[in-house]
């Protein structure tokens, strides 16, 4: 670009120039035919939108969600909250609760997640039909949060399964929750979705485990064929 | 409610453990002085007989909490016993054992509640005790490697946690297709009725319960733990806030409050122990708000009226708690020796915000009286439901609502006065129906109760002279209670007796720090309550248990 031509950030001129143009079929080339159309003829003054289906679909999914009544800890309190009277998180079409994991969208981790839940927790995010989308409540699911240090603490949701949206605070407050989930219908109807994360734990069976020690310990305990999930205190942040 | 005067605690306790070991003969190998309770130690193997005489002929029949811990040269455990008539008579049986092969006489035939807490101790430290009918794992998985609150443990060590699906344990026994009644289901981890992520494994022939056996530790964070890396000062005390965490937090601080001032000797002004007697009373009405709310919820399955009608007015509770503590749910809001603040400004406004919620509370709960208890509905769900004798009771070490809705006639705000309640004029509600329903009134007619506990409260902090408002007494900065000194101090939470035994040992963090949680000893009573029922008493009893997994697993 030559240092004699200012760089311009206001576009309006510029733009109400080719709307005009196109408008009075006076743009260089041919004539947009958006004003004039086939449709335009077709539907005579009945309005009409054009979109894409997948953005029909994510628009849609992103109205109503529904949500995994799913409690752990703490947040779990708050997260009823949202759903109760005076924050009311149905106003943002995404407040029923559903029992059963086949049947929600959304499932919320509200709380801190230890070695036993780990694996039922991961059992039921798999038994969510697609397309799913999870929302981390807490410094926990973030992080293990207070309880970071425990031995028994798995540090973070996200070691487990794949999480959308992270809402800090302990607990956070309804108010941030509905943000978080107003952020998260947001980012689904603008088709994004669950980015891919590395999961160190996963679900697998006991037999594919390596053989060590621990698991040379267990081999009388545990079937081939069950699944386990192995814990690597020692790498996990 | 009887104003009586202080005591020489000291002579009475030293009295007490004179005729104790009296009673008790050779079989005590030494005295223990802890600061609650004078302690006797015993052989591992005179376990059973020592507790029988004691609850026997001494009258001691609560077995309020069983601490295992481990020091350099020894396990030990430490049995604390009380009594439900006479709480401040206390009692420690300690119990150690050697370093190699550590191994104890079962409590569990004297006391029924000393199953699960055996269990918890042979899971976190590591001692086996001999006789107990099922010695298992209990917090952690059961596929576990090492004890973590044994000295030695290694905490970066991997582990391997097991998920058996379609598991039937009555496989077995239906491969003939014979006894096709009798199935098996799991309730849980994750299931909207079990208030949290505990496992019910049912067996039931037909709809009938024929036995039930909970499955807990889906929250087992380390609390333990936790409160044994934080210093006494600062660090421990946002710990409390998540054992019970149904709002009742200040409850739950006064619980380790008042364990860690009576170890360190600290005193409270006479001004804090009102603002505190007032928090944690409008902490047990947004307890007991979301108790009726969600077992309202469990009986019929009200999502609309009565739940939201509890959160509704759980809100209103908050909002208060929250002009007072800066928080809607984890309070932070005691130090040890007092609170962080004084109330807020402009104080006259503030009074008027609890005077408002108070005035509104008699008409809110003639409403849920209208729609709960004096529906027929919930009266024939819970009615003569889920029957838990007061003996039964009792040996399950229940406490709180469960244990007055069995007419045991037992608060620790009464018989065991700390705060500011001895000095106020409210009643112990107890109900003797031993059910469903008997429980659920208890709650309500609390709620009354700390209602009038409130309003005496903003009475006296309104005419309060301003100069006199000390809100901490003079704290160290560092606090370090003398080595080797024990103390078991509990409070009244909203689920009952919450305990904390802590021994310190000449350096800022506790030695060890045990909690003894209203709600693991409550929820033991389940399968009494349960079994021979029908399934959806078993829901509505455990609703009326009012369980919170972060407590009972912790």
């Amino acid at each position: 670009m030559s240092s004699d031509q200012p760089f311009v950030t206001d576009d309006t001129q510029v733009l109400t120039e080719t709307r005009d143009a196109r408008m009075t079929g006076e743009a260089p080339g041919a004539t947009d035919d958006r004003f004039n159309s086939k449709l335009r003829e077709a539907f005579g003054s009945s309005p009409f939108i054009l979109t894409k289906f997948d953005k029909f679909m994510n628009w849609v999914r992103g109205s109503s969600m529904f949500m995994l009544q799913f409690g752990i800890a703490c947040c779990s309190i708050e997260m009823m909250h949202t759903y109760a009277v005076k924050h009311d998180l149905d106003r943002f079409g995404a407040g029923v609760p559903r029992a059963s994991p086949r049947q929600a969208d959304v499932i919320i981790v509200p709380g801190t997640i230890v070695s036993k839940f780990a694996p039922r927790m991961k059992r039921v995010y798999d038994q969510m039909p697609e397309p799913k989308f999870v929302v981390g409540m807490g410094n926990c699911t973030i992080s293990g949060g207070p309880f970071q240090q425990g031995y028994n603490v798995i540090k973070g949701a996200e070691e487990v399964i794949p999480v959308d949206i992270h809402i800090p605070g302990c607990p956070p407050r309804p108010e941030a929750l509905i943000y978080g989930v107003a952020k998260l219908q947001e980012r689904i109807a603008n088709g994004e979705s669950a980015p891919v994360v590395v999961k160190p734990y996963e679900l697998e069976q006991f037999g594919d485990l390596d053989r060590d020690e621990i698991v040379d310990q267990l081999a009388a305990q545990i079937d081939e064929d069950d699944l386990v999930m192995r814990y690597n205190w020692a790498d996990s942040p | 409610m009887s104003l009586e005067q202080p005591r020489d605690a000291a002579a009475v306790e030293r009295t007490l453990g004179d005729e104790l070991e009296t009673l008790l003969g050779d079989r005590v190998l030494g005295r223990e002085e802890h600061v609650n309770a004078p302690g006797f130690v015993i052989r591992p193997g005179d376990v059973q007989d020592v507790l029988f005489r004691l609850r026997d002929e001494a009258g001691f029949d609560h077995l309020s909490c069983v601490t295992a811990q481990e020091y350099e040269d020894r396990y030990e455990s430490i049995y604390h016993l009380k009594k439900y008539a006479d709480p401040t008579q206390e009692v420690s049986v300690v119990v150690p054992t050697d370093k190699e092969n550590p191994v104890s006489q079962s409590a569990e035939p004297v006391y029924r509640t000393a199953d699960w807490h055996e269990r918890e101790a042979y899971d976190l430290v590591g001692i086996k005790y001999e006789g107990h009918p099922d010695l298992r794992r209990i917090l952690l998985p059961e596929t576990w490697q090492g004890h973590p609150l044994s000295l030695d443990y290694d905490q970066d060590r991997p582990q391997v946690v097991p998920l058996r699906e379609h598991a039937n344990p009555l496989h077995e026994d239906h491969a003939d297709e014979q006894d096709a009644d009798t199935m098996y289901i799991n309730v849980g981890p994750h299931h909207p009725a079990t208030h949290g992520v505990l496992h019910l494994k049912c067996i039931l022939d037909g709809e009938q319960v024929v036995d039930v056996e909970s499955d807990i530790g889906y929250l087992h964070r380390c609390e333990e733990q936790m409160a044994q890396q934080g210093t006494y000062r600062y660090q421990i005390m946002p710990y409390p806030d998540r054992w019970d965490y149904i709002s009742a937090g200040l409850l739950n601080e006064w619980a380790y409050a008042r364990a860690a001032e009576d170890l360190a000797d600290i005193d409270v002004p006479e001004y804090a122990q009102v603002v505190r007697t007032m928090g944690a009373e409008l902490c047990r009405i947004a307890a007991h708000m979301l108790a009726v709310g969600t077992f309202a919820l469990d009986v019929y399955g009200d999502f609309t009226a009565i739940f939201m009608y509890a959160i509704r007015d759980r809100e209103k509770a908050q909002n208060i708690l929250e002009d007072l503590t800066g928080q809607r749910l984890m309070f932070n809001y005691f130090r040890l020796g007092g609170v962080v603040w004084d109330l807020p400004e402009p104080r006259e406004e503030f009074f008027e915000k609890i005077r408002d919620f108070l005035d509104d509370l008699p008409e809110a709960l003639e409403e849920y009286h209208d729609l709960i208890t004096g529906n027929e509905i919930l009266q024939a769900r819970t009615i003569d439901t889920g029957v838990l004798p007061p003996d039964v009771a009792k040996s399950y070490g229940a406490t709180g609502p469960v244990a007055r809705g069995s007419g045991i006639d037992y608060d620790l705000r009464r018989d065991d006065p700390y705060g500011y309640y001895d000095e106020l004029d409210w009643d112990v509600a107890v109900e003797d129906g031993c059910d469903n329903f008997a429980r659920l009134l208890v709650r309500l007619r609390e709620v009354e109760e700390s209602a009038k506990i409130i309003d005496q409260c903003v009475d006296l902090l309104e005419d309060w002279p301003e100069d006199e408002r000390t809100i901490q007494s003079n704290v160290p900065r560092t606090l370090r209670p003398d080595d080797d000194k024990e103390i078991y101090r509990a409070v009244e939470s909203a689920k009952g007796e919450l305990g904390i035994y802590i021994r310190a040992d000449g350096t800022d963090k506790p030695a060890r720090f045990k909690i003894r949680s209203p709600c693991f000893s409550n929820l033991q009573t389940l399968p009494e309550m349960s079994n021979g029922e029908y399934v959806p008493d078993l829901i509505a009893s455990l609703g009326s248990l009012d369980i919170v997994l972060g407590e009972v697993d912790r």
